[in-house]
């Protein structure tokens, strides 16, 4: 079949989907990627976590040949972004922060015109798009115009769009930011489904949660320069897989009830005097217990206790000793200049 | 772009001819033309310039300007008129292009087609494409009309023909301005409002509406170096059968060749920078 990838490794180390190596790309003055190293194995999901201008969705750009890098190598199913772009979009699927979708046209048009680019018969075109449609939910808005879909709509569409050609490579450019939670719930389903099915994917979000949710391997990124990366597993183990939050019976005792933690060695104690929340990140049950015993022992009132998972601020915290800011860069910038 | 080499592999492996093949090219023209035609089915009012611009200003110029015109002489005043509108009709059309090429760039579909394995002149050819289509509808509902109130064809039909094509050929070459209207500037009412600045003295500025001897020498200098005073004599001269033909449609076609060397390379470039 055409439009579909089978490409050699020409490059790059056998297993890997994705190898980046030192990748830089300048806008002006601002440096969006600083020397970004990364690598995806085959079949696996990695997610790209970083707060608002850390540069993934220029990584993301760079890697789907929209824009050039200033230096470094980047090989997507052994073929090099910068001097095999051709053959490199063979290989991908692309879905970006907005649908990018043709509004004006129906679920089923969008999908057929992007058989059709992909060099499908105008048969197989269309029983891609019926097929596809029907495992999105979509068929009954088939013959809709794209423009009277919700939004969780637009971006199952999207993700549809992105896998017309079965890509051995998927990019997720935050998938589910701005949706809601139940429409982030249906997109997290479809994105397993894919992975289940054997995609490699790359996905972008600001979202511990969701990286937990969908990845094997986690790589944080900060103002264009990879800050950490491993298994969830290990990083969780750093971070501390779950943050407990503590609401005092009296706010103004919160800075007590953290001085008197970091004294029992618990460090990574912070306070909002705002959400009147202590938030301490927990590795584990006995941690959790200790936490528990010692502010009870010393007789803080505790109006109320949660569990979550922790925020993309605490993970920065806990990696870089200091809370992520989102850099004083545009995250998208309008235009720049292909060399 | 690049073309692609072979980094030197340990073993001989098999490289895909990365080159897209004219019939893969014209078979991604169809489908993206395709895609701009059914774009209509959902917004009927961007055809509102082609069907009703020809109707709307027919019966404008004809009942109410055309009573003063030639001492009264409608009749006279349609033979001269009809053929002008019939002129620019592949002109005023190119302008809605822009606008069409801004609203894909705001929206991320761009994105997508840039990522997918087509040539990336393709979209653009495909937008030409779709609109010489609704040039030709356009011109087709003023003919008919025209002819409805009385319009006489003194020539013939390949006459006829001639003045279509002539139209559109100087009206593709301002696609290619109208395209880089629309890549430069932000949004798609700048590109509409741009247009429609450039476009009004333009055309009024001619020998489209009205005879140019009455016109003040400064205006009448203006006339003569506008494209479509020449556009507008061309037609005029294929349709009526009287006036010369083959000067006014050569400086049309210099214009024409002009506009597209000029413009073309420089909307390709502007699309293949823009991210």
């Amino acid at each position: 079949m055409t439009g579909i990838a089978t490409a050699p490794n020409t490059r790059g180390t056998a297993g890997n989907a994705v190898e980046v190596q030192g990748i830089v790309k300048h806008f002006g003055t601002t440096k969006a990627l600083d020397g970004v190293d990364l690598t995806v194995r085959e079949g696996t999901v990695l997610a790209l976590l970083g707060p608002n201008g850390a540069g993934k969705t220029t990584l993301v750009r760079v890697l789907s040949t929209l824009i050039k890098p200033d230096a470094g190598t980047a090989f997507v199913g052994g073929y090099d972004v910068v001097r095999q772009p051709k053959q490199l979009r063979r290989t991908i699927g692309l879905t970006g922060q907005y649908a990018s979708v043709d509004e004006l046209l129906s679920g089923y048009e969008n999908l057929y015109l992007i058989g059709r680019l992909l060099d499908l018969p105008r048969r197989e075109a269309k029983a891609r798009a019926v097929e596809l449609l029907e495992r999105f939910s979509l068929t009954e808005a088939a013959k809709r115009a794209a423009k009277t879909y919700s939004g969780g709509m637009r971006r199952r569409l999207d993700l549809a769009a992105s896998m017309i050609g079965r890509p051995r490579v998927l990019y997720l450019d935050e998938p589910t930011t701005g949706l809601d939670p139940r429409t982030r719930n249906e997109v997290w389903d479809e994105v397993q489904r894919m992975v289940a099915e054997g995609s490699t994917v790359l996905l972008t979000t600001q979202y511990m949660e969701e990286a937990e949710q969908l990845a094997d391997e986690l790589t944080v990124i900060d103002r264009g320069r990879v800050i950490a990366n491993g298994g969830i597993a290990e990083l969780k183990a750093k971070v501390g897989g779950q943050t407990l939050q503590v609401r005092p019976a009296h706010p103004a005792e919160l800075p007590e009830m953290a001085r008197c933690l970091h004294e029992h060695g618990v460090t990574t104690a912070t306070y909002s005097a705002d959400t009147g929340l202590l938030a301490v990140p927990i590795a584990g049950e006995a941690q959790l217990t200790a936490v528990i015993g010692v502010l009870g022992g010393r007789g803080f009132a505790i109006a109320g206790i949660d569990t979550k998972v922790p925020s993309l601020d605490e993970v920065f915290l806990a990696i870089t000793g200091k809370p992520a800011t989102a850099a004083d860069q545009p995250a998208q910038p309008v235009e720049e200049t292909v060399a | 772009m690049t073309t692609a080499t072979l980094a030197p592999a340990p073993a001989p492996v098999r490289e895909e001819d990365p080159r897209i093949g004219l019939s893969a090219n014209l078979r991604h023209i169809g489908a993206l033309t395709r895609r701009n035609l059914m774009r209509i089915k959902e917004d009927p009012e961007s055809m509102f310039d082609a069907v009703l611009m020809p109707i709307v200003f027919t019966v404008l110029f004809v009942y109410v300007f055309g009573g003063a015109m030639f001492a009264g002489d409608q009749d006279k005043y349609k033979q001269f008129m009809i053929p002008g509108l019939l002129g620019q009709t592949g002109m005023t059309l190119a302008l809605a292009v822009g606008t069409g090429l801004n609203s894909d760039f705001q929206t991320g579909v761009m994105d997508r087609f840039r990522t997918l394995p087509i040539g990336r002149a393709s979209v653009l050819l495909a937008k030409i494409a779709a609109e010489t289509l609704r040039a030709l509808l356009s011109s087709a509902i003023l003919l008919t009309f025209a002819f409805l109130l009385g319009f006489e064809l003194k020539t013939g039909v390949p006459e006829l023909l001639a003045a279509v094509g002539l139209s559109l050929v100087f009206g593709m070459s301002i696609v290619w301005i109208s395209m880089l209207l629309g890549m430069s500037l932000k949004s798609a009412q700048a590109v509409q409002g741009v247009s429609m600045l450039v476009l009004m003295p333009m055309q009024f500025g001619s020998s489209i509406f009205a005879p140019t001897d009455t016109m003040p020498g400064w205006l009448q200098a203006f006339t003569k170096v506008n494209p479509l005073s020449q556009l507008a004599d061309a037609s005029r001269s294929l349709l009526n059968g009287e006036g010369p033909v083959a000067h006014p449609v050569m400086i049309v076609l210099i214009w024409s060749a002009a506009a597209t060397a000029i413009f073309a390379p420089l909307a390709v470039a502007r699309f293949r920078k823009r991210v």
